[in-house]
């Protein structure tokens, strides 16, 4: 039971992440705002179509992060405070993006409306890139160590020590960390621009968005395949269930997608939605709908590479630095009692997810119009 | 070399996480007041259909957006930070510690974000069922936020329904109705809500005055202050009655916090209130033998009364706590601090004890230590003390800014009362004094809630959670610099919002409502 739930908790924790991504379309369509609102009127339609949806990609990251708190608090504890500047940059940035929508276009702003736009854009290029990064150290690993053992030291209790003074911004030394926080940003302004062809009746701007669509795609593919190929064929970070003990596997991830065939099936539905959604966009100049197959995609891809991380006995947030601290489901999870009574709470999601839905399409049922902007409602 | 633990590390943590709290609860109690007050206007809109409510909302919709952006981004900082900078917090107790924080963000973090849109975007294009619906669940997921955030806050005031797992080394959850139905829970959650809706009702109040000062909206600013000051003072006078209970839970729970904050050194029985008084600055230690007033006003048993309600009532003094002696409630002899920190550190030593047994596979010695710890579990953190001293917490810090809460708290009562007197039985329009009050009594309305949260903070220190970890043992190992300048860059951060905020809420302030100006309201 003890481990069902913990399999459980990393599926929740993954989609809540999965999810994450897709909703990165927000940071995506805002690190377009001066490449494709050339004209002060775009740059407002575009501000006030990402602006409707940023509570929703804010509210997933926060509680993604109380999801991973309240199920394995180890990983809050080590990552978060070790890898201390990775985490806080990025939410340097989220502290800017929340404020800027509602202040940017205001009277008495301090700023002015250009520095808030700046910051929107700010976010959207380090937003997903540092998180893209953070996230490829479940499979490049970290240097950190950890002994529970500490706690019954009165000199030097704590648990979890990182082993460099850069706190984190040492996983950008790491390529493969970069790569996968460009091929993360890319995606996002796919998303993004995908996101403004469903959300904007304006044919000059749509038609930008379709170039932007087109020119991210190709980034995208470049820095996304390469990491993938380069995860598939790389050594890593295996548990041997009876021992717990954690060692190096040849092609470990490539054997974890052969060995839970629906994960692969999953990845490659993935790929192939992501794929559909963009191709039909750019060879159809009617299909407005590119969104939602390339988001369904985007959240099966990013869920099966997670699940990737976390199944089959991998250790999904390892250590380089001493193999035997990295961070397994087992032994970063919380008790049985947390993991049962939240999964409890976490019956209700799929009612929250229903009237998400439902008010979005309340509000979305027409598209921001040139005109809409005028009329004096509450834009931004 | 033996390494440490930087006390100013221990410092720059806190302060890091004290002012993102503090700017947090700038911006958070408005929202959770502005939430009723502007639900109650749109209520009125749907029941008459007049125009002129809708228009009364949706200005209290925009300065409520304003604050809830940077409500928002400061709360996301707070929850990050118990894993960047309270990283051995985030093991010891996150098995319990971090469910109200999941909760919150699934249950109520959601409602509110979802509705917010609807409630702003959704004129016109949705029914004004729906949207009247979509405006009180944007309140109601903010107030159930609150509700799961208070649950976790209440939990390190006063521990329950968790057992100490040596295997994993940490406190791990037994009983979750326990902890998310904590008396100390509840009281504090009605507490801290009702102190919003005050700042709300407040904030209406001296807004609406100000245009009365300024002769123009007087429809609105007299109907504006009707609401807010019918609301604002039930909710003054629930909040003295929460705090009342606040009081007691705190004689039960956490005696060391109340004995600070009334600078009780010697307690004894028909202990008195200190009405007024002035700290001796002179006194520096428990046992230094020094006056601990310069002078000070009692009301006389008073104390004995609130604490345990009985006038005849023991209450302990901060020498009391720490010398140990006296008789407790169950009847046993209250152990001293000296006996508190060995039993601490016997704890601490079978806990190391227990896991070296256990490695080296000695099952039976394990059993032993296991047996040691469990009889001195309730006084691990005290093992982490190294001098009794620091088990007391600033005493004048918490002796004032309690002073200040409740007299601005028994001040808003009056406060409330006397703008209902004057806007129903004279003309409040003429009142410029009056206008001139209820403007500056904005301000207080803020530091009477940063106020309480002091009190509620640094009253319970040294403790992150209440006899069982200490906050220097709470950290992250992190360079100091580091913590130094991401505190200075989130000062920044935060002091330019405030005053871009600010200078939104002025600029729409003075734009005002558009509900026409200079029109007399009809009694």
């Amino acid at each position: 039971m003890y481990i069902f739930l913990q399999q459980y908790w990393w599926l929740v924790v993954s989609l809540l992440g999965a999810i994450l991504v897709f909703l990165l379309f927000v940071q995506g369509g805002n690190s377009l705002l001066f490449c494709l609102g050339k004209t002060e009127e775009h740059r407002k339609m575009m501000v006030n179509s990402t602006g409707r949806k940023w509570e929703f990609t804010f509210t997933t990251l926060v509680t993604f992060g109380g999801a991973f708190f309240a199920s394995f608090p180890l990983f809050y504890s080590t990552s978060f405070g070790g890898a201390y500047w990775l985490w806080m940059i990025i939410l340097f940035s989220f502290v800017l993006q929340a404020v800027s929508y509602e202040f940017q276009s205001k009277a008495g702003n301090l700023l002015g409306r250009k520095t808030y736009q700046t910051f929107l854009v700010v976010n959207g290029v380090v937003g997903p890139l540092l998180l893209g990064g953070a996230v490829a150290t479940f499979f490049t690993g970290s240097d950190f160590y950890i002994n529970k053992g500490n706690m019954a030291d009165t000199i030097m209790p704590v648990i979890s020590h990182w082993g460099n003074g850069w706190h984190g911004l040492d996983a950008l030394t790491n390529i493969w960390n970069v790569i996968l926080g460009l091929a993360v940003f890319f995606l996002a302004r796919v998303l993004g621009a995908l996101y403004f062809i469903n959300n904007i009746a304006d044919k000059e701007l749509t038609d930008k968005c379709r170039r932007a669509v087109r020119n991210n795609t190709i980034m995208f593919l470049v820095f996304f395949l390469s990491f993938v190929i380069r995860t598939l064929v790389s050594d890593g970070f295996a548990v041997n269930p009876d021992t717990q003990e954690i060692y190096m596997q040849s092609f470990k991830y490539f054997a974890n997608f052969i060995e839970m065939p629906i994960v692969l099936v999953l990845f490659l539905i993935g790929v192939a939605l992501v794929l559909f959604g963009i191709g039909k966009t750019l060879l159809k100049k009617t299909f407005d709908k590119g969104i939602w197959f390339t988001g369904i995609g985007t959240v099966l891809t990013v869920l099966s590479l997670l699940l990737v991380a976390g199944y089959n006995n991998t250790a999904y947030y390892p250590s380089y630095t001493d193999l035997q601290s990295s961070l397994t489901l087992a032994n970063s999870c919380s008790s049985e009692f947390t993991l049962k009574t939240m999964a409890y709470v976490s019956i209700l999601v799929p009612f929250v997810i229903a009237y998400i839905f439902y008010a979005w399409r309340s509000i979305d049922r027409h598209k921001i119009t040139e005109k809409e902007m005028d009329e004096g409602g509450h834009s931004y | 070399m033996i390494e440490s633990i930087d006390t100013s590390l221990i410092d720059w943590s806190r302060a890091q996480f004290a002012m993102t709290a503090m700017y947090h609860w700038i911006f958070v109690p408005l929202t959770l007041g502005l939430a009723v007050v502007m639900g109650i206007m749109e209520t009125l809109y749907y029941k008459t259909g007049k125009e002129f409510w809708k228009k009364t909302a949706m200005f209290w919709m925009k300065l409520f957006g304003i604050n809830f952006a940077i409500g928002v981004a400061t709360g996301l900082i707070l929850e990050f930070e118990f894993g960047t900078n309270w990283s051995n917090y985030s093991w010891f107790v996150g098995d319990i510690f971090g469910a109200p924080l999941a909760i919150e963000g699934i249950l109520a973090f959601f409602m509110e974000a979802t509705f917010i849109a609807v409630m702003f975007f959704g004129w016109g294009k949705v029914s004004k069922r729906f949207h009247l619906a979509s405006t009180w669940l944007t309140g109601l997921g903010a107030t159930i936020s609150a509700w799961w955030i208070l649950v976790a806050n209440a939990w390190m005031q006063h521990p329950v329904g968790m057992e100490f797992n040596p295997d994993t080394v940490r406190n791990e959850m037994v009983d979750f109705w326990a902890v998310a139905t904590s008396p100390v829970a509840v009281n504090k959650f009605f507490h801290t809500v009702l102190s919003g809706w005050v700042l709300g009702a407040i904030f209406v109040v001296g807004i609406s005055c100000w245009y009365l000062l300024k002769k123009r909206n007087h429809e609105f600013a007299l109907a504006s202050i009707k609401i807010g000051a019918i609301f604002g003072l039930v909710a003054s006078l629930l909040s003295a009655w929460t705090g009342d209970g606040s009081g007691y839970q705190i004689a039960q729970t956490q005696p060391m916090k109340l004995a600070a904050v009334e600078g009780l050194y010697e307690g004894g029985t028909n202990v008195g209130l200190v009405g007024i008084g002035m700290l001796n600055p002179e006194k520096k230690t428990y046992d230094d033998g020094k006056d601990p007033f310069l002078f000070c006003i009692e009301i006389p048993s008073m104390l004995s009364f609130l604490a345990e309600r009985d006038v005849d009532g023991y209450v302990p003094g901060i020498a009391n706590i720490i010398e140990g002696g006296y008789e407790m409630k169950d009847g046993t002899k209250a152990l001293s601090a000296a006996e508190k920190i060995e039993r601490g550190k016997t704890a601490i030593g079978a806990l190391a004890a227990y896991r070296a047994a256990k490695s080296a596979g000695h099952e039976e010695d394990a059993q032993v230590a296991y047996k040691v710890l469990q009889e001195n579990i309730p006084y691990f953190g005290y093992g982490y003390i190294k001098d009794v001293n620091q088990l007391v917490p600033n005493v004048p810090l918490n002796f004032y800014a309690f002073r200040i809460m409740v007299i601005l708290g028994g001040y808003f009562i009056l406060f409330f009362i006397v703008v209902l007197f004057f806007i129903y039985k004279k003309d409040l329009s003429k009142m410029r004094w009056m206008h001139w009050i209820a403007l500056l009594t904005i301000p207080l309305g803020y530091i009477a809630g940063q106020a309480g949260w002091v009190v509620a903070e640094c009253g319970r220190q040294p403790w992150a959670i209440r006899d069982m970890l200490p906050t220097s043992v709470a950290i992250s190992k992190l360079d100091v610099s580091s913590v130094q300048i991401t505190f200075f860059i989130f000062l920044f951060l935060f002091t330019v919002m405030l005053i871009a905020g600010a200078g939104i809420m002025v600029k729409a302030i003075k734009k005002g409502p558009e509900t026409g100006n200079n029109v007399t309201i009809n009694h």
